[in-house]
C-alpha cells in the first residue's frame, strides 16, 4: 500500500494526468457548453423541482445531477458555470498579468522613486481587505460580471509586478542589457526586446499559480451576493442558492461546489508542477 | 532604526489615509447624504442648511477632512438600519469575531505545526501523505462550501453539532475548522518545509553523532529553528482570518463584525459597511507595523531599510 501511494504521488508529479484530465473535461465542458449541457441553464421547470441525482431514488436520467429548488437542471447549470469560470480566470489573468509585468518591468529597470512608488502600490494592494472592499464597490455601484472582472483585476496584477521586478534587476544588468544600451537601443526596445523574453517563465509561473486562488475570490463574492448577479449559473452563487435546501436536497449545493474544489485542486497541482518544471527558484511562491 | 520607524509611520498614515479616501468617495459617489434624511414635507430651507451643517457646500476635499476629524474622533454616522451610532453597532460585535478568530488560530496552531513535524519527520509515510493531502485540500477547498457541508454531515445527518450561532463549546468545532483549514494547510506546508531543510543541516548531523535522543534532537533542536518562518506568517495569518471571517460568519449566522458587512450590502447600509472596513483595515496595518518592529528588535540580521 505505501509501495504504491508513494509510486502514485511520484508518477503524479513527473506526469499530472489526473489534475489535467480533469482540467481538460471543465474546459471542454466550458467552450461546448451548448452541446455538453443537456438542459437550458437558466429556465426551470417547476413540476420538476428538486429531483435527486440519477444513481439516487427517484432520480432519472433525464437529470443526471438532479434539479434545484426551481427545477433548473444542475448537471447544466454547473457546465454553464464552469464556462463563467473560466471567461472570467482568462479576462483577469490577462490583464493582471500584463500590467503586473509591465510595472514590474519599470520598477526594476528605473529604481528609486518610481520603483519606490510601485512596490507601495503592491504592499497597499495586499493590506486592504479585498472582499470587503468588493461589498463596499457593490453596495455603490451594484452587482455585475464587469464589476467583478474590474474587482479581480485590480487585486490580481501585484504579485506579478513583485515577482518579475526582481528578475527585471537581475537582466537589467546582463551583458547584453548594457551591450544593448552601448549600441544605442532605446529603453522601450530594450524592455520590450530584452527584458520581457527573459520574465516569460516567471509570468506563466505566478498566472498558473494564481488561478486557484482567482476561481475562489469570484466564488467568494457570488457566494456573498456580491459576484456575478443571479440568474447566471455562477458556482458560488449555486451553492448559496442550495445552502436553504441541505436538510431536503443536498445535491443543490454539493455539485457546484465540488466543482470549484476540483478546479482550484487541479490547477493548483498543475500550477506547483509547471513551476518545478520552468523555475524551481519559485518555490517560496506556492 | 529611527529613519526606518519614520518610515514605517509614513507608510502606515497613507495607507490609511487611501483607504479613507477611497471609502470616503464611493459614499459620496452613491449620492448626496441628504437624501436619506429627505421626505415630502423637506423645504429647501431646510435642505440648505443641512447642507451648511455637514459642510455639503465646500469642495469635496475639505468636505472628506471634516470627515476624517470626526472618523478619528470615532464618529463614523449613523447606521442606515438601526439608527444608532456606526461606532455601538460595530463594537457590539467585536467580541464575536475575536472568539471565533482566536478558535481558529488555536485549531490552526494545535493542527498545523504538529502536523508539519510529524510530516517532516516520517518523510514519504502514509502519515506524511496524510498531512499533504490534508493541506493541498485546505488550499483547493471553497470555504463556504466547507462550511455547509461539514453542516450538512455533521448537523443534519448525523446530528452531533449545532449548525451555527454563537454558544457553548461546540458551536465553535465546525466554524473554526471551517476558518482554520487554510491557514492550518499553510502552516503545515511551511514547517515541513522548514523541518526538513533543518533536520539535513550540519549541526543536526552533529546532535545525533553525539547520541542524543531522537524526540530531543526533533523537538528541541530541530524544531524550534523551524519555528522561525511560520512565525513571519502571524501577520498574515490574522488579515486571513479577518478577512475569512466574512464567509464564516455568513455560514454560520455567527453575529461578528464580517456578518455585518455581508448584511449591510442588502440593507445598503453604507455608514456600517465603511466602519468595518475602515477599522479592519487599520487594525491590520498597526499589526503589520507591529510585527515588522518586532522583528527588527528581535532579529538584528533583517536590515532596516
Amino acid at each position: 500500500m505505501k509501495k504504491f501511494l508513494t509510486k502514485l504521488a511520484q508518477y503524479n508529479r513527473s506526469y499530472p494526468i489526473i489534475p489535467s484530465v480533469i482540467m481538460g473535461l471543465l474546459i471542454i465542458a466550458a467552450i461546448f457548453a451548448p452541446l455538453v449541457a443537456t438542459h437550458d441553464p437558466i429556465q426551470g421547470y417547476l413540476g420538476d423541482r428538486e429531483i435527486p441525482p440519477m444513481w439516487l431514488d427517484g432520480g432519472s436520467s433525464e437529470h443526471i445531477l438532479g434539479t434545484d429548488q426551481q427545477g433548473k437542471d444542475l448537471y447544466s447549470r454547473v457546465v454553464y458555470g464552469a464556462r463563467i469560470s473560466m471567461i472570467i480566470v482568462l479576462t483577469v489573468t490577462v490583464v493582471g498579468a500584463s500590467v503586473g509585468t509591465a510595472l514590474g518591468i519599470i520598477a526594476g529597470w528605473y529604481g528609486k522613486h518610481i520603483d519606490e512608488f510601485i512596490m507601495r502600490l503592491v504592499d497597499f494592494t495586499l493590506a486592504v481587505p479585498f472582499i470587503l472592499v468588493a461589498l463596499v464597490v457593490v453596495i455603490v455601484f451594484g452587482q455585475s460580471f464587469g464589476m467583478v472582472i474590474g474587482l479581480l483585476a485590480v487585486f490580481s496584477w501585484n504579485g506579478f509586478a513583485r515577482q518579475i521586478r526582481a528578475d527585471s534587476l537581475q537582466i537589467k544588468s546582463t551583458e547584453y542589457v548594457l551591450s544593448a544600451k552601448v549600441a544605442g537601443a532605446s529603453t522601450f526596445r530594450i524592455m520590450a526586446k530584452h527584458i520581457f523574453p527573459g520574465v516569460i517563465n516567471t509570468m506563466t509561473v505566478v498566472a498558473t499559480l494564481r488561478v486557484g486562488g482567482l476561481i475562489l475570490s469570484e466564488a467568494i463574492l457570488s457566494f456573498l451576493g456580491a459576484g456575478i448577479p443571479k440568474p447566471t449559473p455562477a458556482w458560488g452563487l449555486m451553492v448559496a442558492d442550495g445552502r436553504d435546501y441541505l436538510g431536503t436536497s443536498w445535491w443543490i449545493a454539493f455539485f457546484p461546489g465540488l466543482a470549484i474544489f476540483l478546479l482550484v485542486l487541479s490547477s493548483n497541482f498543475l500550477g506547483d508542477w509547471l513551476r518545478d518544471k520552468l523555475d524551481p527558484r519559485l518555490r517560496q511562491l506556492s | 532604526m529611527l529613519r526606518f520607524f519614520i518610515r514605517r509611520i509614513i507608510y502606515m498614515i497613507a495607507v490609511v489615509v487611501l483607504v479613507t479616501l477611497f471609502v470616503f468617495v464611493l459614499s459620496r459617489a452613491s449620492g448626496d447624504p441628504r437624501t436619506v434624511f429627505m421626505n415630502e414635507y423637506t423645504t429647501q430651507e431646510q435642505w440648505d442648511k443641512w447642507g451648511e451643517e455637514w459642510g455639503l457646500d465646500k469642495p469635496v476635499i475639505v468636505q472628506y477632512w471634516i470627515w476624517l476629524k470626526e472618523a478619528a474622533q470615532g464618529n463614523l454616522g449613523n447606521s442606515l438600519r438601526e439608527n444608532r451610532p456606526v461606532l455601538e453597532v460595530i463594537l457590539e460585535r467585536i467580541p464575536a469575531t475575536l472568539e471565533l478568530a482566536a478558535g481558529s488560530f488555536i485549531f490552526a496552531i494545535v493542527v498545523g505545526i504538529p502536523g508539519g513535524v510529524i510530516s517532516a519527520v516520517n518523510r514519504g509515510s502514509a502519515l506524511d501523505y496524510f498531512g499533504r493531502v490534508f493541506a493541498l485540500f485546505g488550499q483547493a477547498l471553497p470555504p463556504f462550501w466547507l462550511g455547509i457541508m461539514l453542516i450538512l454531515i455533521f448537523s443534519v445527518e448525523l446530528n452531533l453539532l449545532p449548525t451555527g450561532r454563537r454558544g457553548g463549546i461546540d458551536h465553535f468545532i465546525l466554524p473554526c475548522i471551517t476558518l482554520g483549514w487554510l491557514t492550518a494547510s499553510g502552516l503545515l506546508r511551511i514547517v515541513r518545509s522548514s523541518m526538513l531543510e533543518v533536520m539535513d543541516s550540519e549541526y543536526i548531523k552533529l546532535a545525533r553523532a553525539k547520541g542524543v535522543s531522537n524526540s530531543i534532537v526533533v523537538w528541541k533542536h530541530a524544531f524550534r529553528n523551524a519555528l522561525i518562518a511560520p512565525l513571519t506568517m502571524a501577520a498574515l495569518i490574522f488579515v486571513a482570518f479577518l478577512t475569512g471571517a466574512v464567509v464564516t460568519e455568513t455560514v454560520f449566522a455567527w453575529p461578528g463584525i464580517g456578518r455585518l458587512a455581508v448584511t449591510s450590502v442588502s440593507s445598503l447600509d453604507l455608514a456600517v459597511l465603511s466602519g468595518v472596513v475602515m477599522i479592519l483595515t487599520s487594525l491590520y496595518v498597526i499589526v503589520n507595523f507591529i510585527t515588522d518592529l518586532l522583528y527588527a528588535v528581535i532579529d538584528p540580521r533583517i536590515r532596516l531599510t
